[in-house]
């Protein structure tokens, strides 16, 4: 490393400075700014998002003749029914629930596991075998949302779940919450392994020197140490469930309702923005409006959701650095 | 009391190599679960992928449909999404890790990306639907202006219209924070002594920069860099938002071309009733999963490369 | 440095180092265990290829304290950790000879190093207790080995931090962070988390290399305390701090045994040139 920083140290001492000191002050002040607004296009992205929505979800509210949309119905209404019969209704909540029960299937199926892979993999597994699930989980990382989607369809439906008990429809929300908990379940792992990474030797060492057996020092010690950022993970986790879009489109059904029957086909808030945008719904009408809302409620929760993840991750970065 | 210690050892053995058990029960979950992935998609697709299936258009009859197009338009897609994200993304790292200094206003801008980074991608598509192809308005689809003729390579025509431009940039907007975020950390590992050794020879920072940690830091962002366009290859939901061209029937030609990308493609197949479609998806699938392992298998080999010179 | 001869460890496998007649009163006359608490013979280890013991002959007697000086990079610490098997966390770490404790051959294979670990307490260089309460700490020990109820957990915390002399400063806190005690406080409390499990031996990895003098003051007197009841292999790099705690003392070079046997006459009188040198702070 030393050579490395001497070698590149004289390359840059050979070449000299080759202008003057108001040229280079110039030319170092240009890149900096260039720089700068890069990074502030960032906090343009997050403000255009959130006026883009709000503009639009402004629309739906106010939009003339419609006397079922107010922002209170909206918050607090049991039924979904933008595209049926004379008289539409727009709850939110039953979109929500459908949103909620995947992710809680997805997450009873990705954090137990996920987590248990983690400790395998920070604490058990030997350096090379740790090397291929690593490669093995990035590959799972990488499969596009919609194969999981297509997997859940024609798949887990028919060949796991209608096996089991023929109450599952072709489209029910517990195919598309195990597909969505394996699409996450590397996520879950590669963050809560970097927490357990994270913990110090010298606390394993203490934990051994005191005739723990692994498990001892796994649970006791290593996860509460790393409880923080193992959280986090989940969180993040979460959220990536909660906006996932393709496998809810393809595997869930398209029916809204409020049920925690995970037999029953359900309608999250991103299938629902999914079947407007693929034009069920003429534009500039009321239900494309509605979408705009829907993808406001989204986008509020997943950013409270990666907020708090963000903090808590901080936190206990902070802890150990 | 030896033996009653003796038996609390052997439970505390016993609950040891269960949890053991159920560590590496944990962990075959996920192996097992990629190779039934693989090998049902593989039974189901495999007798469709042929070179016809690679050099056709979509058809309503399965025996004549391919993927032509959404294969072509995934490749114009993602170059511009690379060539605009990457080095957006390793610009924005440089300017947080070398030149920002800490502060609030650093640590917002921090917290800010790590938000975008959990936005779901369908809300990019939101944001890139009124931003790129409508240009928020401002002129509407009708009396659009435009540079160059349509014939040729460099046609632009404002707002895009949903085109391959406004797709790569949508993706673009996906996978910058995690661009950015992966950047950082490849920054982040190069040894300060690395800089100061520079720094003490009297270079300027931007030499610093551009000549130590930039180099030292490339294979790290270009591994980071792979993942990330893995994950723009495979995202479907935001181009859906801003196009929705399910069937195209021409490869792209310029800028302004419509466009249909594979997950789109794949989607479109899977979410018909008929069988034979869903044959077409699970091909599309298999040509997509080849895609994905050359990428991941680059991103492999980059990272054992990177970690040579440190064993030695 | 230069007499290669003064290389060759110790040609007489019985160093047994006796324990000085004052202490002996303390030794409790009932004990029947062999009279050395650690024996080896032509113990040899190596990480990976790279041989860092070779051919160690060494007695260590129960209830005192034996001291291993060294310059660094010399396997004292390597040795101290071959004691409880903290080695085997360390992939590539390996080691031949004979290797006991009161008789129990510690490199057997099948060995329960979880027991093992029970009766050979270890503090290590950098204080490391663990993100709980110093309660938590202290009983974390005793948790794993045996199930308390509350009081008797609360009365052996007690006796812990008591005999560690660090009662006074914490029993009104017993219940935040040990994170938030000083450096001092906090070897101590590892201390008192090793003796809480009871064992016969404590292993201290240069216990006050990571302390202020007035932290070290304190910790050397708690060894000089703890020695009536356990006994002590204390690696350090101090060699006053050697002379001011150990009954015995041994001085490693380059992975060997040089000179071992009663810390006075191995300060004030050593047989060997190279002791002799180091000792005197020649080298090292």
């Amino acid at each position: 490393m030393i050579a490395v920083a001497a070698r590149n140290a004289a390359d840059i001492a050979e070449r000299g400075t080759p202008c003057s000191l108001r040229m280079r002050a110039w030319f170092e002040g240009s890149i900096k700014a260039l720089l700068w607004s890069l990074t502030c296009f960032t906090v343009v992205t997050t403000a255009a998002i959130i006026s883009v929505l709000a503009y639009e979800t402004y629309g739906f509210f106010t939009i003339q003749n419609h006397p079922e949309v107010s922002v209170w119905s909206f918050f607090v209404g049991t039924e979904w029914s933008p595209l049926l019969g004379a008289q539409p209704m727009f709850g939110v909540l039953p979109l929500v629930a459908g949103t909620l029960l995947v992710t809680t299937i997805a997450g009873i199926v990705a954090l137990p596991i996920g987590l248990m892979t983690a400790v395998y993999l920070s604490e058990y597994a030997p350096a090379r075998r740790r090397t291929v699930l690593k490669a093995v989980l990035e590959i799972l990382a990488g499969v596009p949302t919609v194969v999981y989607g297509f997997f859940a369809l024609t798949f887990i439906t028919p060949y796991l779940l209608q096996p089991l008990s023929n109450s599952f429809g072709a489209y029910n929300a517990m195919s598309a919450g195990i597909a969505v908990g394996i699409m996450i379940l590397p996520i879950v792992c590669s963050l809560c392994e970097d927490a357990l990474r994270a913990v110090p030797q010298s606390l394993r060492d203490g934990a051994y020197a005191l005739g723990s057996t692994k498990f001892d020092v796994s649970a006791k010690v290593v996860v509460p140490a790393g409880l923080s950022g193992v959280i986090a993970a989940f969180l993040l986790a979460l959220t990536r469930a909660i906006g996932e879009t393709m496998i809810v489109a393809l595997a869930a059904g398209g029916l809204a309702q409020l049920t925690a029957n995970p037999t029953a086909q359900v309608q999250t808030m991103t299938a629902y923005m999914v079947q407007i945008f693929l034009g069920d719904a003429p534009a500039a009408g009321i239900e494309y409006k509605s979408s705009y809302a829907v993808a406001f409620t989204l986008f509020l929760i997943t950013f409270f959701l990666t907020w708090i993840g963000a903090l808590v991750l901080r936190r206990y970065r902070e802890e150990y650095e | 009391m030896m033996s009653g210690r003796a038996i609390a050892t052997s439970r505390r053995l016993l609950k040891n190599r269960l949890f053991l058990y159920g560590c590496l029960a944990g962990t075959s979950i996920a192996i097992l679960v990629l190779c039934v992935l693989m090998i049902s998609i593989a039974i189901e697709g495999w007798s469709s992928v042929s070179w016809h299936f690679l050099d056709s258009f979509a058809s309503r009859k399965p025996a004549q449909a391919g993927i032509k197009a959404p294969l072509m338009g995934s490749v114009w897609v993602c170059v511009i999404c690379a060539l605009v994200a990457i080095p957006m993304g390793i610009g924005t790292a440089i300017y947080l890790e070398e030149f920002a200094k800490h502060s609030r206003i650093k640590r917002l801008i921090q917290l800010n990306i790590s938000n975008l980074s959990g936005v779901p991608s369908i809300v990019y598509g939101i944001l890139a639907l009124a931003a790129f192809v409508r240009f928020f308005g401002i002129s509407s689809s009708d009396d659009h202006w435009s540079i160059g003729d349509s014939e040729s390579f460099f046609y632009l025509h404002f707002p895009f219209g949903p085109s391959v431009l406004a797709g790569g940039l949508t993706l673009a907007l996906v996978i910058l924070p995690i661009m950015i975020i992966a950047s950082q950390e490849a920054f982040r590992s190069v040894p300060q002594s690395l800089r100061q050794g520079a720094l003490a020879l009297g270079s300027t920072q931007w030499q610093v920069i551009w000549r130590v940690s930039l180099p030292a830091a490339l294979p790290t962002i270009m591994t980071g860099a792979i993942l990330a366009m893995s994950r723009a290859i495979g995202e479907a939901a935001p181009l859906l938002v801003i196009g929705g061209f399910l069937l195209v029937f021409h490869t792209p030609t310029n800028l302004m071309s419509d466009f249909t990308v594979l997950p789109l493609q794949i989607f479109n197949w899977a979410g018909r009733p008929q069988g034979e479609f869903h044959k077409l998806a699970a091909a599309a699938i298999l040509v997509q999963l080849v895609v994905l392992l050359v990428f991941n298998s680059a991103a492999i080999i980059l990272r054992h490369k990177l970690q040579k010179p440190l064993q030695s | 440095m230069s007499q290669p001869s003064a290389l060759v460890p110790s040609m007489d496998p019985l160093t047994t180092t006796t324990p000085p007649p004052q202490r002996a009163e303390e030794t409790r006359p009932a004990s029947v265990a062999p009279p050395s608490a650690i024996s080896m013979r032509g113990f040899n280890s190596w990480y990976g290829t790279n041989q860092v013991l070779h051919a160690l002959d060494l007695e260590i007697a129960p209830r005192q304290v034996c001291g291993f000086i060294g310059p660094s990079g010399c396997g004292k610490s390597t040795l101290l950790r071959w004691i409880n098997r903290m080695n085997d966390t360390i992939p590539g770490a390996r080691a031949e000879g004979t290797l006991s404790l009161h008789g129990i051959d510690l490199l057997d294979k099948t060995l329960d190093v979880v027991d093992l670990r029970r009766r050979v307490g270890m503090v290590f260089q950098k204080p490391n207790p663990f993100p709980k309460s110093i309660f938590d700490n202290v009983a974390f020990g005793p948790r794993l080995h045996r199930v308390y109820s509350r009081t008797d957990l609360e009365e052996l915390v007690e006796q812990s931090l008591r005999a560690s002399a660090l009662w006074n400063e914490v029993k009104d806190r017993l219940d935040s962070s040990a994170l938030g005690l000083s450096g001092g406080q906090q070897q101590r409390l590892c201390i008192a988390r090793a003796v809480a499990i009871g064992p016969e031996m404590l292993l201290m990895d240069e216990p006050c290399s990571a302390l202020d003098p007035r932290s070290t003051a304190s910790i050397e007197e708690l060894i000089r305390e703890l020695r009536a009841s356990y006994t002590i292999v204390i690696v350090t790099h101090n060699m006053q701090q050697a002379s001011r705690v150990s009954d015995a003392t041994a001085f490693f070079y380059e992975g060997r045994l040089i000179e071992s046997g009663p810390t006075d006459i191995l300060f004030t009188n050593p047989k060997n040139r190279q002791t002799e040198d180091y000792v005197s702070g020649r080298f090292g």
